[in-house]
């Protein structure tokens, strides 16, 4: 049996409502005590108002080779950002 | 600094030319100002050098813990103790920090620990002098936390993701430290004689380890150029030294203390002080296990870690009972 806790990945979330956020990783040998150290490790300046905690070998990740068939159809789609559209300003603000 | 003489297996550093093409379109990002991360193709020798890098910093903050650590118990007042206590945890946080950013290049937390304890891994050489009145509290938050931040700030912009977001979080708390031994400092400055020649005594005696800390000149190293090339160096040990004597000059006159060198003088035409080197021939022993307290320090890091380990494995037994528990109800 491998002795090392395993790894867990840890999301907060600060106190503005935002999405919780990946802060890091830490060791712990369940969920239970990975909150309670990333309570101790992550939050010890009112960082956040709640903790998530994943094991890091539950998390699938995109293959870093495959970038450029993942990313790259969004480069040339320049109209799906508002800028692409002259509005002009009789209109308005839009 | 916190990661001294690190080597990178580098014998040269090679111009693009001499390079493979991997290798080229590697340094070109990192010349772009990309940032490199764990699943990103690296060549091994920069994967080496970070975990050598990375596990020296992390042991230097836990090792660090120590020397502040033997203090807390005998804290001056409740609030000096609560604050070194505070201290003191935020660097075991930066421990564990760099140990998880060093995990992502594919070694182990516990691989690490056991190389340091079977002297295989270094730490700072600061650690390895003792603390012997509370004002070298002052000193060490004042000093040691301060040259500590003059290697980190630029390291927030190292090449490896993974390296600079810790250095994000750690910069981000360094700043108290530093603050909180100034501030011991100006108690003790301002007190009574005895406190005053403790503060000087502290000063005297942790102003040469300080310099000490950035290391030896690398002006002429090949590690520290490829380290650069890489950018997990960021400066020269010369220009952080500089940078640090610069900045701490004006702030021991202000507490009315003096640096402990004769030498020390403004020079108008560098737009800096001319200090003297720290014998070097003791940051060498001290590197080599012959400090003051290396034995003590490892003694204390090995007894915690061999005396934790039955906490560690029957927390680990608990947590697969419970887990396996659980699957046979489900
Ligand atoms: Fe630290
Ligand atoms: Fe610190």
């Amino acid at each position: 049996m491998k002795k090392e806790w395993p790894l867990w990945e840890v999301f907060i979330r600060g106190q503005h409502g935002l999405n919780h956020r990946h802060v890091g990783s830490l060791h712990a040998p369940d969920a239970e005590m990975a909150i309670k150290n990333a309570r101790d490790v992550y939050t010890r300046r009112k960082e956040g108002i709640s903790i998530w905690v994943i094991p890091s070998a539950q998390i699938t990740a995109s293959d870093p080779g495959a970038k450029d068939a993942l990313f790259e159809p969004s480069v040339d789609k320049i109209y799906r950002h508002p800028s692409f559209y002259d509005i002009p300003d009789e209109v308005g603000k839009m | 600094m916190y990661a001294q003489m690190v080597k990178t297996d580098a014998n040269k550093v090679r111009d693009l030319s001499e390079m493979t093409e991997e290798e080229r379109a590697f340094q070109a990002r990192i010349d772009r100002g990309e940032k490199i991360e764990p699943t990103d193709w690296m060549p091994e020798g920069y994967r080496k050098t970070l975990i050598r890098q990375i596990g020296q910093h992390a042991h230097s903050e836990i090792v660090g813990q120590l020397p502040e650590g033997n203090w807390i118990t005998r804290a001056p007042t409740l609030e000096r103790k609560a604050i070194l206590l505070a201290k003191v945890q935020d660097e075991a946080g930066h421990g564990l920090y760099l140990y998880c950013a060093a995990e992502t290049l594919g070694v182990s937390r516990d691989e690490l620990i056991e190389l340091l304890h079977a002297g295989k891994m270094k730490y700072s050489s600061i650690f390895n002098y003792p603390t012997l009145t509370w004002a070298d509290i002052g000193a060490v938050g004042w000093l040691v936390d301060g040259a500590a931040i003059m290697n980190q700030v630029p390291l927030q912009r190292t090449s490896f993701g993974p390296y600079s977001r810790a250095m994000i979080r750690i910069c981000k708390e360094e700043s108290f430290h530093q603050r909180q031994g100034y501030d011991i400092m100006m108690k003790m400055a301002n007190g009574t004689a005895e406190q005053r020649r403790m503060a000087q005594d502290a000063l005297d005696r942790l102003w040469y380890p300080s310099l000490m800390m950035f290391g030896p000149s690398d002006k002429d190293s090949v590690h520290s150029a490829q380290s650069m090339a890489w950018k997990i160096k960021i400066n020269t040990n010369d220009e952080l030294r500089q940078k640090f004597v610069d900045q701490t000059v004006s702030q021991a006159e202000y507490l009315g203390l003096t640096i402990p060198d004769e030498n020390l003088s403004w020079n108008d035409e560098k737009g800096g002080y001319d200090f003297s080197e720290p014998d070097w021939s003791e940051f060498f022993e001290v590197l080599s296990g012959n400090g003051p307290c290396n034995r003590e320090r490892m003694e204390a890091r090995v007894k915690a870690w061999e005396e934790g380990s039955w906490v560690r494995d029957a927390l680990m037994a608990h947590a697969n009972k419970k887990e396996a528990a659980k699957t046979a109800a489900e």
